[in-house]
């Protein structure tokens, strides 16, 4: 059944790519058809597509946006419907060859900033239905020159050696042992959300550190934390609706999403239906914890606590509280928080220095802003107020060094 | 570059309280609105964040959110018979300047009017009999009841999550709440803040004489809350930087804290900042407003053409637009005809101060509406027979701060510098409570707002000129409030009780109340008020006023509870019955 009315509409997806009658089809066709499109426009929802293929002020799908990696710039491709500059000349099999595998119709191979790793996993349906929604966009006639890495990493045949070493290609296959939540949510996670693509430590050739899936990456200026079952740096003391409760509002377990999270939350994952957000905390919540120990919290009476504590309470006690217990949707909590107590410290260095915007969704649509400290406070008070929330109130996490802040200081502040 | 722009539904003048409320509401409605705000755009953590935004120097002193008189301002006489100069300084009040409007700097005092004062000439002519007030006193009915408004004012209260306890609720009096307020269909939002020590101890002063002490409605609220637009507000921390100062920890209700995150995710809003409309466009028989022009910060000029025009500026500003774009009559005081400019007020403040020796305050515990009230000398909530005035005022002990440079009660005879002020004012800054009067000012005659035949602003406008001066009434008034609050004060046994009654004649010098209202006022007979009883111009009825400008007196509480309310109601108004007929919503 499925079937069948996926093939009607990828004929009707052709049809309206090759610009034929469409309003002589018949009706029941026309609501396939549109029903189809409708599925992928959340397809490219979930998948977040728009979020690189859109330049900052640009059109959508069109491409352009710049993505620093560590080995260079890359920036993302056009996807509209135009023939020569975007892609409205793929056929099917080559739309579904390029996002599972990497590989564009003449053969070039994709950088892995086009998370293929992860959408080879996203069923050859839901592509057609991507690329049925993709045709209604308006083309855009600007071709993107999307390979500016320095040499070796220009040259794309070495992503075959690449993908050798680093990718495994092939659809999501459920696990027939669990519920269909979790298999839906493990689609989603591992699979058209790609969370692993900010949220999987990579190793030197940028590729997932597959042992470690989820548990926490570094790029862009920004530490993505883990997502596995740590009760203290990854989800492991939230519940199932935290999760989903912060996916769909940017708020939640006593956390702002903001930065890149912000953006996903506000591109994609908001959008998503409450059944597959809870999905997504299904899957997310059976994630093991790594195991390993906890740091030991530092004294209180430990100098570098007290002066920390000194300074918190001047500077950040009145909206986060002498508790840390924050307010629920507005100042976010540091008991227990999961980023305030990361191994990598960048984020929460990189926040106090700049400061940052909780997300704004529809229903959380405050969008609270954390003010930047960087210009009153030395990188000394900083690393001692970051050292002293990270061991009170039950958190335990290495102290912050002045260093560690210096450096961060030193960078070009983080997109947020 | 300049020219015509695309014409659009609404265009609103001025994005403060007033313009941000209209906006939600008329966006919610579907209508495609254009704000344009005189000011720069302002955020919470970015213009104002906990980092700086106690500088007391650059907000409190330097006035740095507010209107520069370079800018703007107005020219100032007592009567007919002198010369009007401009204020070059300001001082008496400080219009506020930017997003947000005076909304960001407020002290957050929100308060209902009595049900007596939207019906006040019936009311008192009922009361004291058609003889009882003076003939120059131009007091008059609102067209609107509290009974009409009470809604709206719940709405207000809703978005704002103000902190109080009822005193009346439907009708049934409520101990430890104001017991001669209206009636309230809801409690409060949040309940009130913790009282400090002063306000304590004046309010076991007060009920000692058999007074009703509450505490003061707040928009500082006291606990974190979700407004009725989803938005979040946090609670205050009692830092005593609320008046001149934008709040950066998101607890004072603000357009900023309270409506602008969500207009701001909508399609059919735009913010036009830095932008100053210098008149309002009418069609050649005068009767139809055809939209705004306006400067934008390069100089170009812009004509923008709306179906309807929300006047929403401050009250001066909302005047000052009328009049210079021709919309209705001036008003001239000689004659008593026209209305544009009528019934200026303002308010009627006085305060004490009182010194001890052996008790200690913590003034730095504050907030703008920290502190307790008694009602019992307002409006006509006591017996005027014998009085010879009519009006009142909140009586209020209220820590608003005790900020490090313009906090420093010392006894008079003091040395204004050197080493006695310095030792003073160490012995002082924790021995002093205040009791403060807010009193009503009642219309009169002679106080009105008009064009300045002389001076004009940057753009070669004419300054708006005020004619003002206390009447009699209202120094009567505050004489007999502040002799009450003298008693009230001496039962707390201070060791010197310093103030007095407000004395004319009118100073724009010291600073008293930026609540200047009136000019554009509202009412049932077109022959003596501006704007109908839903803010529409009687003249032009695609203009609507917003603001304390359509008070047709002013009561002796601060205004912003009910300019919220009237926008609220004028936006009901407008949704309801408006756009479904345009035209006049009133037949004079």
């Amino acid at each position: 059944m499925r079937k069948s009315f996926i093939r009607l509409g990828s004929i009707a997806a052709l049809a309206m790519v090759a610009a034929a009658p469409a309003l002589a089809q018949a009706p029941d066709q026309t609501q396939a058809q549109a029903d189809i499109v409708a599925r992928g426009k959340y397809i490219a929802t979930a998948g977040d597509c728009a979020s690189c293929h859109t330049a900052p002020g640009g059109k959508p799908f069109a491409g352009g946006l710049s993505l620093e990696t560590p080995f260079g710039t890359l920036v993302s491709a056009n996807i509209t419907p135009d023939p020569k500059a975007g892609i409205g000349a793929w056929s099917d099999d080559d739309f579904v060859r390029a996002v599972q595998t990497g590989v564009a119709p003449d053969g070039t191979r994709l950088y892995p900033a086009m998370p293929y790793p992860a959408f080879t996993h996203v069923t050859r349906d839901d592509l057609l239905a991507l690329k049925a929604y993709l045709a209604t966009i308006d083309p855009v006639s600007d071709a993107v020159e999307t390979n500016r890495l320095p040499f070796p990493y220009n040259i794309r045949a070495l992503m075959f050696v690449w993908n050798l070493l680093n990718f495994t290609p092939g659809e999501y296959q459920p696990d027939p042992a669990k519920p269909d939540p979790w298999n839906r949510g493990a689609y989603l996670v591992d699979g058209l959300g790609h969370c692993g693509t900010c949220h999987t430590p990579k190793n030197r050739l940028g590729g997932d550190k597959s042992s470690q899936a989820l548990a926490g990456g570094a790029l862009q200026g920004w530490y993505a934390p883990p997502l596995n079952g740590d009760a203290r740096t990854g989800l492991g003391a939230w519940s199932a609706d935290d999760i989903a409760a912060y996916l769909k509002t940017g708020w939640g377990g006593g956390q702002a999403a903001s930065g890149p999270m912000g953006q996903v939350v506000a591109t994609s994952t908001s959008q998503l239906t409450d059944a597959d957000l809870q999905a997504m905390a299904v899957y997310l919540k059976d994630l093991a914890a790594p195991g390993g120990s906890a740091p030991a919290p530092l004294a209180g009476t430990d100098p570098l606590m007290q002066r920390g504590q000194a300074l918190y309470v001047t500077n950040c006690a009145a909206c986060h509280t002498e508790t840390g217990d924050g307010q629920t949707g507005i100042f976010p909590v540091l008991a227990k928080s999961p980023v305030v107590q990361a191994d990598n410290a960048t984020t929460l260095i990189d926040v106090v220095l700049n400061g940052g915007h909780a997300v704004a969704t529809d229903a959380a649509p405050t969008a609270p802003g954390m003010p930047a400290f960087g210009w009153k406070l030395s990188d000394d008070q900083i690393a001692a107020i970051l050292s002293y929330i990270r061991n009170d109130w039950g958190n335990a996490a290495n102290p912050v060094a002045s260093s560690d802040v210096s450096a961060v200081r030193a960078r070009p502040a983080a997109a947020n | 570059m300049g020219g015509k722009l695309p014409s659009t539904d609404v265009v609103i003048i001025g994005l403060g309280w007033t313009g941000a409320i209209l906006a939600e509401q008329l966006t919610t409605a579907g209508l495609n609105v254009i704000a344009i705000e005189r000011g720069p755009w302002r955020d919470t953590s970015t213009d104002f964040p906990t980092t700086y935004s106690q500088d007391e120097l650059r907000y409190g002193i330097r006035l740095d959110l507010f209107q520069r008189p370079a800018q703007d301002t107005v020219t100032f006489r007592n009567n007919v018979n002198q010369t009007a100069l401009p204020v070059r300084q300001f001082g008496s009040f400080i219009p506020g300047n930017g997003v947000g409007g005076a909304g960001v700097h407020w002290n957050g005092q929100t308060w209902r009017f009595l049900p007596s004062d939207f019906l006040l000439r019936t009311h008192l002519e009922k009361r004291y009999g058609k003889g009882f007030l003076p003939n120059d006193l131009t007091i008059q009915d609102w067209g609107v009841t509290y009974d009409d408004l009470e809604p709206y004012y719940d709405k207000f209260d809703k978005l704002c999550g103000i902190s109080g306890k009822a005193g009346n609720l439907q009708g049934q009096i409520q101990s430890g709440g104001n017991p001669f307020e209206g009636f309230r269909t809801n409690e409060y939002p949040t309940p009130a803040m913790r009282q400090p020590y002063g306000p304590t101890l004046f309010a076991q002063a007060a009920a000692g004489l058999g007074y009703h002490p509450f505490p003061q409605p707040s928009a500082n609220i006291s606990q974190a809350y979700t407004n009725s637009l989803g938005v979040r507000m946090g609670p205050c921390s009692y830092c005593g930087f609320c008046e001149r100062f934008g709040c950066g920890n998101y607890a004072k209700a603000s357009a900023q804290t309270t409506v602008l995150p969500v207009l701001f995710r909508r399609t059919n809003f735009t913010a036009q900042t830095n932008s100053e409309v210098l008149k309002i466009e009418l069609s050649d028989d005068g009767k139809r407003a055809t939209g705004v022009t306006y400067i934008d910060s390069s100089g170009e000029v812009w004509e923008q053409p709306a179906a309807m025009v929300l006047v929403c500026s401050f009250s001066f500003n909302c005047v000052r637009m009328l009049l210079l774009s021709g919309i209705g009559k001036p008003y001239d005081p000689a004659t008593g005809t026209g209305t544009v400019g009528r019934n200026y007020a303002y308010q009627t403040t006085s305060g004490v101060s009182l010194f001890f020796d052996d008790k200690i305050f913590n003034p730095f515990v504050g907030a703008g509406s920290l502190g307790m009230v008694i009602d019992d000398y307002n409006g006509d909530n006591f017996d005027h027979a014998k009085l010879g005035f009519v009006g009142g005022a909140a009586i209020t002990s209220i820590i608003t701060n005790g900020r490090p440079i313009l906090y420093r009660p010392v006894p008079p005879g003091t040395p204004r510098w050197g080493a006695a002020w310095k030792s003073a004012t160490a012995e002082n800054y924790q021995r002093v409570m205040g009791i403060a009067a807010q009193g009503s000012s009642y219309a009169q005659r002679g106080a009105y707002l008009d064009l300045d035949p002389t001076y004009t602003d940057p753009h070669g406008r004419p300054l708006l000129r005020m004619t003002f001066d206390f009447h009699p009434n209202d120094l009567k008034m505050s004489a007999y409030v502040t002799a009450r609050i003298g008693d009230i004060a001496r039962s707390l046994n201070p060791k010197q009780v310093v103030g007095g009654p407000r004395t004319g004649p009118y100073s724009v010098v010291p600073y008293q109340s930026t609540h200047n209202t009136g000019g554009a006022i509202m009412g049932v007979d077109p022959k003596t008020s501006v704007v109908n009883r839903y803010l529409q111009s009687w003249d032009v009825p695609n203009v609507f006023v917003l603001g304390a400008s359509v008070f047709p007196q002013n009561a002796g509480y601060n205004p912003t509870g009910t300019v919220g309310a009237l926008a609220y109601w004028a936006a009901d108004a407008i949704v309801n019955q408006y756009i479904k007929k345009p035209g006049p919503l009133v037949h004079a």
